[in-house]
């Protein structure tokens, strides 16, 4: 029994790991203080794996931080901005309660400022990295400019917000960086290509907030002002970027030849022309908004696919010219009916626009009509894997999408023209024979669909059913596959425990999909034969 | 100071212009002060001094150019340094009228003279004047009740007393609505008219006293002639003047340089130099407020902080956040109600989708702040770790394995069923030439029958639970262990040649001179006799406990019993049918015996008890091996032909595969049942093993055995059966190969034995 008696906490995770309150004793900064930095140079607590040791035995519930990360803000020189801070209230304090007032203007005078750009170049080194975490701020940006002035925030702050959104607005423009628009009920989602960053942003909808009371508006503001830097640069670049644009193309395309794929060349120059095609998608069409839809959501989409827009001189500034113009090829209008139309333009419904862009096509019109029940809109950021639910919608749109390319697949087209011949045969009439012939498909399709559910289930060693007529018309196929999957299943109970516990986890998570896929298939079908039924009826 | 104080005090009882000329001062004042705040006290001084000083001024200095400096003063009125004129005009007359201004002037211009004519003279002169001009007579003293409510007077006839204290009785008609009208129509003077309560008289306005009112409703000075904007008169200016204001001579302070400046002024120092007081900090614009902060690519800052995670990015909305999104996605009334009731943590969605037939009817989202001050939140105080995500195909996990098509023969479907059986069936067993099925069942009866036929040939009541039964492994003889209660019969069925049977007999009836000899000990041997011996039956054991199985050598003449028990040593006894001995070869209990087997070639013993199978050597009479389980309950245990491995069955659904020559531990577990495991069996010649289980399922699986030490056995399932109906929750209770053919037998607690070729 010799050496000395090991002492518990005092090495191992123990000495890895900080208090929060600890680290700001250690920081000699305050609360609030604290979490400013922390949040300026992205400091984030760390869950230690074994929470009891850290804590040195107990459980009462910390906040943990690495010593290691403590260390590093100990070096930064804000810690030092922000204890002269501290020391410059005191003194404001102490000269206005002495009502010197000389000594509140002088210390007024050598208020103590820092300057955020070396934690912001240390964070994000290159522009692309900040370029990635800008969503946030942006998100922020676009809230904060929505904001009425009621002293919730300060008004410099909200007049900078609004400043910056503009122009990162018209960046977008200028660089024609729009790819998705996404009507949602929190607001209108927004995805931009930025030097190849894909950018998403959410912009409230254009209404007073009630602002809520647990909401630590200083956090947001701090959260903005970190992407402060990008906006600016950004803002700078637009004007210089937009001229550079066209050349900068030519060159790249030029550039393609080198690379020696030529399958992947020629993929992804068919991709850089549909996103040219994309680009220029509202080209020569000129937009009339009228004052009840959202001016500036849609002059933005607009202006971004280089359509031309304008709107009534009475509802904001910056319109180009009047309803009476005849050139106009698009009115956009979000009431049931409107009075005076001119007839050679279109009297659209905003969802057109909106659709348009994530569709990359001028979609057909006729659905978008005033008064009329509008297609559902869809989300553009999904896409859809094998095995996923995809709604009509999203087929028709597609099939549209390659409609407009020769090499067409014959399946869509197929099941389109079976609509349309459905259709069709509804206006006719509805006879009987219609009906069993509707009944006929409807069965051949319940086979089809439980065809696929087998074929789906085949992945996941659910016992094959097979029903007496059809095992004699497909008696080998069925019989091999009989034999795969059995052969499958009982290589699955030589599984290793570790091993079969992941393959269970995948095969869950794998059913599960399917299973929320059929519910959706099956809402549906159940709304399509419901919406049927309601044409019949009123018919008749 | 002292000088507005003064101004101050005049105003009260002065009229508007007198306020103005008063802000002017004021002003005036104030920048003297700060200009020379250490005057003040000389300024006092010079302003008490003032009054008496003045008028012998004025005799002497009448040529200078003071002298219109102050006329011209008294006529705007605007100074307040001829306060002192004013305050002696305020002692003869507090002035409220304008007329009386211009009596005031007109009096001091006469004044004036009287003054130039002598000054004692000028003093008397005023006293006289005095009441002449009291403006307090001003006032209208006709009526004489003062300043009252005069609606006092309302009841009675007069309206109050004149000079002589006489009443004066109210104008005699007074007017009424009507006439008030009419006056209004017709008098073109009527606007101008102003009832004057105080005598109860109307007294129309002259056209300069309505010019008047207009001028003082407009905010203007009431004197036409009263011009608000003339130059004012510096009077403290930059200009030297040859001569001191005042006559005092300058104070010794005045020439030596100040203390208290002093100490101020190195306090400053002394603070400037202690760093205390810093000088106006500048601007830093050198870079511009923006500039372009990634123009220079710098790597090193990259590795300074390379443990950073970025926050990972909101998830992209779906289908079902839209305004207007594919009815499929909307919520039912029982997943909207299901929404409601889940807590907000566990929900799927944290909105409900909602549709909107357009775009003007899109709400604000309620929610909104929240939810970005909670990404925030978010971002800053959640606790961020870099999660591996396996991102594997899950059909590269299934081992690979020989097909079972390359591993046949086995068997693969049910083609016989044995029906006769009125209980569950709890043991079965072959013939050693693959004929005959011998079955033993809980209704009391063991059944023989013909493989191939599924007929029952034979039906031997034997008056108890049949727990296992055993076919001799002999082929030159034809004999039946069978155990029930704690019984022992040794059967004859007589159901192969001749030859066989009465070798068979001759075993049985072998040695019986060496019986007396053993005599009494815990086993005794009877033979069966009349009835039992018609059936077939020869020999009775009789055991102190019941027994649970009988197994035999491969020799064909030993025959081993189990007597499950966890108190005693007797477990395990081992006959010897030829010279009808038995023994007993374990001296201690060593744990609850729950089957035994023989080695196929070597004097080996084989019993499992409930966690371990303990391996003996008969000839050596030691324990040579202990297999460890690592399952809960044994409950059948199966020796390969070649003797080298084994597996065990158990009630926790596990079959363990040992491999004697590699460890004691299991070399692999098999976890194929669903249930507790009930049989297990080899294949004497094919390399099959097969386990029944509760789950009404019987499992081949392939077990290559290799002569090459060095190689592991190859185990491959290859089939699962099914057929047993599962009754009372009991399922396949046995299972047993065909000796010779790759078929398989299993008895089920739906009494009915089954073959799978």
């Amino acid at each position: 029994m010799g050496g000395l008696q090991k002492k518990k906490f005092e090495r191992g995770s123990a000495t890895n790991y900080i208090t929060r309150n600890k680290a700001r004793k250690k920081l000699q900064l305050s609360l609030p203080d604290f979490r400013r930095l922390c949040i300026l140079k992205g400091i984030y607590p760390h869950e230690p794996k074994h929470k009891k040791k850290v804590n040195k035995g107990s459980t009462a519930p910390r906040t943990f931080y690495l010593v290691k990360d403590i260390r590093f803000l100990l070096h930064e020189p804000i810690v030092g901005k922000f204890r002269d801070y501290k020391v410059f209230v005191r003194k404001l304090k102490k000269a206005y309660g002495k009502t010197e007032w000389s000594a509140v203007e002088r210390l007024r005078e050598n208020k103590p400022t820092y300057k955020l750009d070396h934690i912001i170049k240390e964070r994000y080194p290159s522009f692309i990295d900040a370029l990635r975490d800008i969503d946030d701020a942006l998100c922020m940006c676009f809230l904060f400019s929505t904001f009425a002035r009621t002293g919730k925030c300060h008004v410099q702050t909200i007049q900078l917000c609004r400043r910056l959104t503009v122009e990162w607005m018209n960046y977008v423009i200028a660089a024609r960086a729009l790819r998705k628009v996404f009507i949602s009920i929190k607001g209108i989602y927004y995805q931009a290509e930025v030097m190849g960053q894909p950018i998403t942003w959410l912009v409230p909808y254009q209404f007073s907030h009630d602002h809520p009371t647990d909401v630590d508006y200083r956090v947001m503001t701090l959260k903005i002002s970190q992407g402060l830097f990008s906006i600016y640069k950004l803002s700078a670049l637009s004007a210089s970027l937009a001229r550079v644009v066209s050349t900068a193309e030519e060159e790249e395309a030029e550039l393609d030849q080198f690379p020696e794929d030529m399958e992947k060349m020629e993929a992804r120059e068919k991709e850089q022309k549909q996103q040219e095609a994309q680009k220029k998608l509202f080209e020569g069409l000129k937009f009339f908004l009228n004052r009840e839809v959202p001016r500036e959501s849609l002059a933005f989409v607009i202006r971004c696919f280089g359509g031309e827009v304008s709107w009534d001189k009475s509802v904001c500034i910056g319109s180009t010219y009047e309803v009476t113009d005849e050139t106009i090829t698009h009115q956009i209008v979000d009431r049931p009916n409107i009075d005076q139309q001119y007839i050679n333009r279109y009297y659209i419904q905003p969802q057109w626009v909106y659709d348009c862009v994530n569709a990359k096509i001028i979609l057909p019109v006729e659905d978008y009509f005033l008064g009329v029940t509008l297609p559902p809109h869809l989300s553009p950021f999904v896409e859809e894997k094998e095995g996923d639910y995809v709604p009509p919608e999203k087929m028709k749109i597609m099939a549209l999408q390659r409609g407009e390319k020769p090499a067409n697949e014959e399946e869509e087209e197929g099941e389109e023209e079976e609509e349309e011949g459905e259709d069709e045969e509804e206006e006719e009439d509805d006879d009987n024979d219609d009906d069993e012939e509707d009944d006929e498909e409807e069965e051949a399709e319940e086979k089809n669909l439980k065809k696929m559910e087998e074929q789906r289930s085949q992945g996941k060693s659910l016992q094959v059913k097979v029903t007496p007529g059809k095992v004699k018309v497909e008696n080998p196929a069925r019989l091999e596959q009989e034999e795969k999957a059995e052969e499958k299943r009982l290589a699955i109970m030589m599984m290793k425990k570790k091993e079969k516990y992941l393959y269970d986890k995948i095969m869950f998570g794998k059913k599960r999909k399917t299973r929320e896929a059929n519910k959706l298939a099956a809402k549906r079908k159940a709304y399509d034969d419901a919406e049927k039924a309601k044409k019949k009826k009123a018919r008749k | 100071m002292e000088e507005s104080s003064g101004s101050m005090r005049s105003s009260k009882q002065r009229e508007e212009m007198k306020k103005v000329r008063e802000k002017t001062a004021r002003k005036r004042s104030k920048e003297e002060e700060e200009e020379q705040d250490q005057d003040q006290d000389q300024d006092q001084i010079f302003n008490f001094n003032n009054k008496p000083a003045e008028e012998e001024e004025e005799d002497e200095d009448l040529s200078d150019s003071e002298d219109s400096v102050y006329s011209g003063l008294e006529d705007s009125g605007s100074d307040s340094e001829d306060d002192e004129d004013e305050e002696e005009a305020l002692d003869a007359a507090a002035d409220d009228d304008e007329e009386e201004e211009k009596e005031e002037q007109a009096q001091r211009t006469e004044e004036r003279r009287r003054k130039e004519g002598g000054v004692t003279d000028g003093k008397e002169e005023q006293k006289k004047d005095e009441y002449e001009h009291d403006s307090s007579d001003e006032e209208d003293i006709r009526n004489t009740v003062g300043n009252i409510p005069m609606e006092w007077y309302r009841d009675f006839p007069h309206i109050g007393y004149d000079l002589d204290g006489k009443k004066i009785y109210k104008p005699i008609r007074n007017k009424d609505e009507l006439d008030d009208f009419l006056d209004k129509m017709e008098n073109p003077d009527y606007w101008r008219t102003v009832h004057d309560k105080q005598t109860g008289s109307d007294i129309i306005l002259s056209d300069d006293q309505v010019e008047l009112v207009n001028r003082l409703q407009r905010g203007q000075f009431g004197d036409v002639n009263f011009n608000e904007y003339q130059p004012s008169v510096e009077f403290f200016s930059k200009d030297v003047m040859i001569h001191p204001v005042t006559n005092r001579p300058a104070d010794k302070r005045s020439f030596i340089p100040s203390l208290i400046e002093k100490e101020k002024v190195s306090k400053l120092v002394h603070a400037i130099k202690m760093g205390w007081i810093k000088p106006r900090r500048v601007e830093d614009d050198s870079r511009g407020r923006y500039y372009d902060l990634w123009s220079t690519e710098d790597s090193s800052i990259l590795a300074k902080h390379k443990m950073h995670l970025p926050a990972p990015k909101i998830p992209l909305p779906g289908h079902q956040e839209s305004y207007n999104p594919p009815p499929e996605y909307l919520f039912t009334d029982e997943e909207r109600a299901l929404w409601e009731q889940q807590d907000p943590s566990d929900r799927k969605l944290p909105f409900v989708p909602v549709r909107f037939s357009s775009l003007r009817q899109v709400p604000a989202f309620p929610r909104f702040i929240h939810e970005r001050f909670e990404r925030c939140l978010d971002l800053y105080l959640c606790p961020r770790q870099r999660k591996m995500r396996v991102n594997v195909n899950p059909e590269d996990l299934i081992p690979k394995l020989p097909k079972p098509k390359d591993l046949q023969p086995f068997p693969t479907t049910q083609s016989l069923v044995y029906q006769g059986h009125s209980g569950l069936v709890r043991s079965i067993s072959v013939s050693p030439s693959g004929q005959w099925l011998a079955s033993g069942s809980d209704d009391g009866s063991v059944r023989f029958w013909e493989v191939r036929s599924s007929r029952c040939m034979k039906t031997v009541q034997v008056g108890g639970a049949v727990k296992s039964v055993a076919w001799n492994p002999n082929p030159s003889v034809c004999l039946l262990a069978v155990a029930l209660d704690s019984v022992v019969l040794l059967l004859s069925p007589s159901l192969a040649d001749r030859q066989v049977v009465s070798a068979s007999e001759r075993l049985l009836s072998g040695q019986d001179e060496v019986e007396p000899a053993e005599g009494a000990g815990p086993v005794t041997w009877g033979e069966a006799e009349g009835e039992e011996l018609n059936q077939g039956i020869r020999l009775r054991i009789q055991h102190p406990k019941a027994v649970h199985q009988v197994v035999w050598h491969t020799k064909g003449d030993y025959l081993a019993s189990v007597m499950p028990d966890h108190s005693s040593h007797l477990q395990v006894f081992i006959h010897q049918v030829s010279r009808r001995r038995s023994q007993n070869p374990f001296r201690r209990n060593k744990g609850l015996v729950q089957c035994v087997s023989f080695h196929p070639v070597r004097p080996y013993f084989f019993v499992a008890t409930q966690r371990s199978v303990r391996i003996y050597n008969l000839v050596k009479q030691e324990m040579t091996k202990k297999l460890q389980a690592n399952s809960k309950w044994i409950s059948s245990m199966a020796v390969h032909p070649g003797g080298d491995h084994v597996i065990c069955g158990s009630y926790d659904c596990r079959l363990s595969w040992f491999d004697l020559d590699l460890s004691t531990k299991p070399y692999k577990m098999l976890r194929h049942h669903k249930k507790a495991v009930r049989g297990v069996a080899y294949h004497r010649v094919y390399p099959l093993f097969a386990s029944a289980s509760d789950d009404g399922s019987v499992i081949i699986c392939h077990g290559t055995v290799y002569n090459d030490l060095l190689q592991n056995p190859l185990i491959v399932p290859v089939k699962v059966l099914r057929g047993h109906v599962i009754t009372h929750d009991l399922g396949v209770l046995d299972v047993t190969f065909h000796p010779t053919q790759p078929w398989i037998f299993s008895s089920g607690a739906d009494a009915t034995i089954r073959l799978f070729t």
